[in-house]
């Protein structure tokens, strides 16, 4: 016990700590504020890693409310109310699998798909292969929230004469909203830290991309392609861009606890 | 017991879960306004008889239920009735009390407020009124925004009872309302029974024989799904005739 405690506990310091100990220093204005001046991942970095930066977010949050709206009509859909029981756990496996399955193969599916129809690398075709990333996880977290909201609540909310769709609205929804968000905001963390489904699917650019249609650099991207460089000056801007990602990571599940605590004070357990 | 208006009746009712024949050929009748105990040993469909007066039974998967439920001369078993109008007309009290997830006011409220019925200051009277006759009004009065979930078990079963009369049913269903309770809150949840008859019809499942005798008027008791005996308490209770009733009032059966 106190030794595994110990080796998650260690591995865990020491990757932030490396990542604030390079990554730190490293951050400057410029970096968060300019677009990379060269194809400075063969040379002497200069500039910021603002289109890593934006293009994340272009990415992701996009992505994120696709995946949700998605999410929650299938989730609904699970439901007892509308599906039969086989056909629901079928399913339920199907999401199950999908979550499993590793990012890399959503950009391969998705890039040969690309080649099919002949598309390029694009802010667009990252998004789609993010969605699908998202969607298995944010599916599967509503639905769980939703399918734990107790029977005898819902008995309640028909005894005082809901009908089926206030109980779901004003009772179920409020029940179930803290896991449903969790959900989101776990489908969120996932989807910007992932570099190997939009590895092939979003492209790269040093610019902030101007249209769905053009190509873009995303913080996981940069690192992988930084980290490869020889030069250490790029390989620190690598670092900078890891320590923005930790940042955003950490910001997201801090805000998620907060808004879940916020969230939990009226459920009912 | 002629001269006793009858709230409920009901006629060869059936149901079964997925071909499990749980109700069978159930005919009983449940004066207004008077106390009527369901009593009888576990599992045998006394919750799933109080369910079926509220149609609460078919938001589950596999139901069958045939016969008639009357409920003021009106067979709520009918297609095409408008099934939270009858609910609405049923205040239920389950097991375990299940509060909204919402403020101790608005569960109150919640009922009157899907029915469009009251606004503003007449609400807020309304809900004092239900809080009040629900003994829980001097404890929750300065609390009336927080959470209901941070309410004793005791109090989210009073308040459940209060949101039930907010939406003036004619009928209260018990379901064992105090077995999750400690003796003091059941107490308190007994006594408010006896008081809410004078009004309400009630109907109390209960698996406690004592709880029966004390609170109620008229009892019904159900074996393995079906009616073994029905009547006046005291003449249940001290002149049974049936051997499955004399032998579950010696504690033979449990």
């Amino acid at each position: 016990m106190i030794i595994s405690t110990a080796i998650v506990l260690s591995s865990l310091v020491i990757i932030i700590g490396l990542v604030v100990y390079h990554g730190a220093p490293a951050i400057t204005v410029d970096i968060l504020i300019k677009t990379p001046t060269s194809q400075d991942y063969i040379g002497e970095g200069t500039g910021g890693i603002l289109n890593a930066i934006v293009g994340s977010l272009l990415l992701v949050i996009p992505a994120t409310i696709i995946a949700f709206f998605v999410g929650i009509a299938i989730a609904l859909y699970l439901q007892s109310d509308f599906s039969h029981h086989s056909f629901s756990t079928f399913v339920r496996f199907i999401l199950d699998v999908l979550w499993g399955i590793p990012s890399i193969l959503y950009g391969v599916f998705c890039f040969l798909i690309m080649i099919a129809i002949g598309v390029r690398a694009s802010v667009l075709t990252g998004i789609i292969a993010l969605t699908l990333l998202e969607i298995p996880i944010i599916t599967r977290y509503i639905d769980e929230s939703i399918k734990m909201v107790p029977a005898g609540l819902k008995e309640s909310a028909y005894s005082l004469g809901s009908t089926k769709f206030e109980t779901a609205v004003k009772v179920v929804r409020r029940q179930a909203f803290p896991g449903i968000l969790a959900g989101v905001l776990l489908g969120l963390g996932r989807g910007i830290g992932d570099a190997a489904s939009i590895l092939f699917t979003a492209g790269f650019s040093n610019n902030v991309p101007g249209s769905v249609f053009d190509g873009t650099a995303a913080l996981p991207t940069l690192i992988f392609k930084y980290f490869s460089s020889p030069y250490a000056a790029v390989r620190e801007r690598a670092y900078a861009a890891a320590f923005i990602l930790v940042i955003i990571v950490l910001l997201i599940s801090i805000i998620s606890r907060l808004l879940t605590k916020r969230f939990m004070k009226h459920v009912i357990r | 017991m002629t001269s006793l208006k009858m709230q409920i009746e009901t006629k060869n009712l059936n149901v079964s879960f997925h071909g499990n024949h749980v109700l069978k050929d159930i005919n009983i009748k449940i004066p207004a306004k008077k106390l009527t105990a369901i009593i009888g040993p576990s599992g045998c469909g006394k919750t799933t008889l109080l369910k079926s007066f509220n149609r609460l039974l078919e938001i589950q998967d596999g139901v069958k239920i045939s016969g008639q439920i009357q409920v003021d001369n009106v067979n709520i078993l009918r297609a095409g009735l408008d099934v939270p109008d009858i609910r609405k007309k049923m205040g239920l009290l389950s097991q375990k009390p299940y509060p909204l997830p919402m403020s101790i006011y608005e569960n109150v409220a919640y009922g009157l407020r899907i029915h469009h019925q009251k606004k503003g200051d007449e609400l807020d009277q309304i809900v004092e009124n239900c809080l009040r006759e629900a003994g829980l009004w001097s404890e929750v009065k300065d609390r009336l925004h927080d959470p209901a979930s941070r309410l004793s078990v005791g109090q989210q079963q009073r308040l459940c009872l209060a949101r039930a009369i907010a939406v003036e049913p004619e009928v209260l269903l018990c379901d064992e309302p105090t077995s999750a309770l400690d003796p003091i809150a059941a107490q308190q949840i007994e006594k408010l029974l006896l008081k809410l008859k004078e009004n309400y019809t009630v109907v109390l499942v209960t698996h406690t024989l004592r709880q029966a005798r004390r609170l109620a008027d008229y009892v019904v008791y159900l074996y393995f799904g079906k009616v073994i005996e029905q009547g006046p308490a005291d003449e249940v209770f001290n002149h049974p005739k049936t051997p499955e009733m004399k032998a579950y009032l010696a504690g033979e059966i449990s």
